[in-house]
């Protein structure tokens, strides 16, 4: 008698907090994603990657040495107490510049997948939503672009944007739209024939409103999810124009950049190749577990592979 | 079957039709005046005027492109601006190494992949299991680039067992043949050069497929479980048939056909990946030959690389969806109706 009434207060709580609280799945997608070790250890590292990136821009004195200064008396230290990673071919501290490049990193990531998100959301919406002939017009554009490698379709960019960390930027942003288009159009199209949808139809909602109010907010989630592994993908493009002399300009600090142009010393001093390498590498790795952990908290199904 | 396949083909055309206009405007439209880069700041005006004027650069947009599509059917992708010979033939020269590169690459990571997807599915949750997915995650996380540095100084710069830059030895170079230096030496019986080609290959390859390695893994141990949870497997194993046939024959043959898919992607996506590998290694490919090109301003050779490899990309693609279709009977008969 009892437990058929606990029972009963159960579920009356939990239909008022389904009620209460419409967001509650951001809430069960924190607390699966809290059990994700791995997740969770990444999503810790990129707080720091933060933290780093913003602390070493505001207070540049904390960093152990000036990541500028050139000193040719000092070139190719081996890392030791007071060069913890050495220093480069002209002498620079190349733990400091490791720091100071984290913000560049993280920023080409984080604006490179705002852009393309943002324009593949509306190419995609408006390719899904609407249809016909301005969905294949759109999808074809998108093949198009997805028939030429995007590191090739970005070199080539660049050629005509001119180098530059900012124009690397634009061209990784422009080379991913597709992805995203393609995605957000997928998911439109199944999310259009919903029953809350055709209503809104009814009722006389506008396109615009439909679109924002009622298709965007269910595929946010998968939206998410893709963004978190696209930022990866972007400071991987990042590094590779960077590693080609298409990134920043000197005496700037960019991890790819860096690797780069201490190629030509590879045999003099490895060390000066080990440090950016593992850098992007452990940044790109931590975008790439934690865009795994959000899809699986977002999907139970996927968890199982 | 045939009439999905013609289909395919001519849907083909207004893709290509679009690739050459996407890269003829970046590189003619939106790309500064190549002239002052080619013939140096320092030219005159008038040097610059007749360089333009011989390489068509002054006529009208929409004539320039309509020439470069009419050239571009015949195979006719105009004269490189630095050595004036026809780029056709500077391409031919370096397409060999990047195929040779390619395939290995590709054969690496498919033998591979497969295998320790198959592994990871079928004793999933042990310690194999674990390691190919560390060694996954590395695989998508790492920038080819920094994979190959790090090769080159663990077998080059400590190790000294492999050659860090080219395809072979200068004097063991075979002459004439396909260009494919492996086939070459191997066909020419000349064992010496053989070893050799396949020694410069060993990086490069393995810094080219560890990427598609990692892909192809996951992706075989999720299609193989999926598989392997099916009734039918259940089945073969009530039936008494040994577990090693029922992994080989009625799993894995299953398995494959979302694993072709991958596989013919990521082939794809190598032709990208060449270009830092290649530039990593001093591989004379079109990779790097590219990044020189783009670098230097030179639009025809640009032109010409990318539309070849996408039509290369396309086709590949195409010729996965075909097989695709030829594994599983029900994608064909569905996509010939529609």
């Amino acid at each position: 008698m009892d437990k058929t009434q606990d029972t009963a207060a159960e579920i009356s709580l939990s239909t008022q907090e389904f009620l209460e609280k419409p967001e509650s799945q951001w809430k069960s997608m924190w607390d699966s994603l809290k059990k994700n070790k791995a997740a969770m250890v990444s999503l810790a590292f990129i707080i720091i990657l933060v933290l780093i990136a913003v602390i070493t821009a505001i207070f540049p004195q904390v960093l152990p040495h000036d990541p500028y200064e050139q000193n040719m008396t000092k070139t190719f230290l081996f890392p030791d107490g007071r060069y913890w990673f050495g220093t480069d071919q002209l002498g620079r501290d190349i733990f400091s510049r490791i720091m100071v490049g984290t913000r560049v990193s993280l920023s080409v990531g984080v604006i490179a997948v705002a852009v393309s998100m943002t324009l593949g959301v509306v190419f995609g919406s408006l390719a899904g939503y609407l249809g016909g002939k301005v969905d294949s017009f759109i999808m074809r554009i998108m093949d198009i672009m997805l028939s030429i490698p995007s590191i090739l379709l970005a070199i080539a960019f660049m050629a005509a944007l001119g180098q530059g960390i900012d124009k690397a930027v634009i061209a990784i942003s422009l080379v991913s739209i597709p992805e995203y288009a393609r995605i957000v159009r997928g998911e439109i199209l199944s999310v259009k024939e919903n029953d809350y949808v055709q209503a809104a139809k009814v009722i006389g909602d506008k396109d615009g409103r439909i679109i924002f109010r009622h298709i965007l907010p269910n595929v946010l989630s998968s939206i998410i999810v893709r963004a978190t592994l696209g930022i990866s993908s972007a400071i991987l493009d990042a590094s590779a124009l960077g590693f080609l002399g298409l990134g920043v300009q000197p005496p700037a600090a960019e991890w790819g950049d860096m690797l780069g142009r201490a190629r030509n010393y590879i045999f003099q001093a490895p060390y000066t190749l080990i440090f950016p390498g593992l850098a992007i590498s452990l940044t790109v790795l931590a975008f790439n577990l934690l865009g795994d952990g959000l899809r699986d908290a977002l999907d139970p199904k996927s968890r199982q592979n | 079957m045939i009439k999905y396949t013609i289909k395919r083909i001519l849907l083909l055309i207004p893709v290509l039709f679009g690739v050459s206009l996407v890269v003829f405007l970046i590189m003619r439209v939106f790309s500064p005046d190549p002239a002052p880069v080619v013939l140096g700041e320092h030219a005159s005006r008038e040097a610059m005027q007749a360089w333009r004027n011989a390489h068509g650069l002054n006529d009208p947009i929409v004539w320039q492109f309509i020439d470069f599509l009419k050239n571009a059917l015949t195979g006719n992708f105009g004269t490189s601006y630095y050595t004036n010979q026809p780029v056709m033939k500077e391409i031919m020269a370096r397409f060999p190494a990047t195929v040779e590169l390619a395939i290995c690459a590709i054969l690496f990571a498919s033998v591979f992949g497969v295998l320790l997807g198959v592994v990871s599915a079928v004793r999933k949750n042990t310690a194999v299991d674990y390691a190919s997915t560390i060694l996954a995650l590395i695989g998508v996380s790492m920038p080819i680039f920094w994979l190959g540095i790090l090769l080159i100084i663990l077998f080059s710069g400590t190790l000294h067992i492999l050659p860090s830059t080219g395809r072979i030895q200068p004097m063991l170079q075979p002459v004439g043949g396909t260009g494919l230096y492996l086939w070459d030496t191997l066909t020419s019986g000349d064992f010496e050069a053989f070893g050799d080609a396949a020694r410069h290959l060993i990086m490069p390859t393995l810094a080219l497929a560890m990427y598609s390695l990692a892909i192809i893994t996951r992706m075989t141990r999720s299609s193989m479980l999926d598989t392997l949870n099916q009734d039918y497997i259940r089945t073969a194993r009530s039936k008494g048939i040994s577990s090693h046939r029922v992994v080989k024959h009625h799993a894995l043959r299953n398995a494959m056909i979302p694993i072709t898919t991958v596989i013919g992607l990521q082939f794809g996506s190598l032709l990208g990946g060449a270009v830092l590998t290649e530039t990593v290694f001093a591989w004379p490919g079109i990779g790097s030959y590219t990044v020189q090109c783009i670098q230097k301003s030179d639009f025809p050779v640009v032109q010409a690389v990318v539309l070849i490899i996408a039509t290369v990309y396309v086709l590949i693609n195409l010729i996965v969806d075909l097989i695709y279709a030829f594994l599983d009977p029900r994608i064909k008969y569905s996509k010939e109706e529609g």
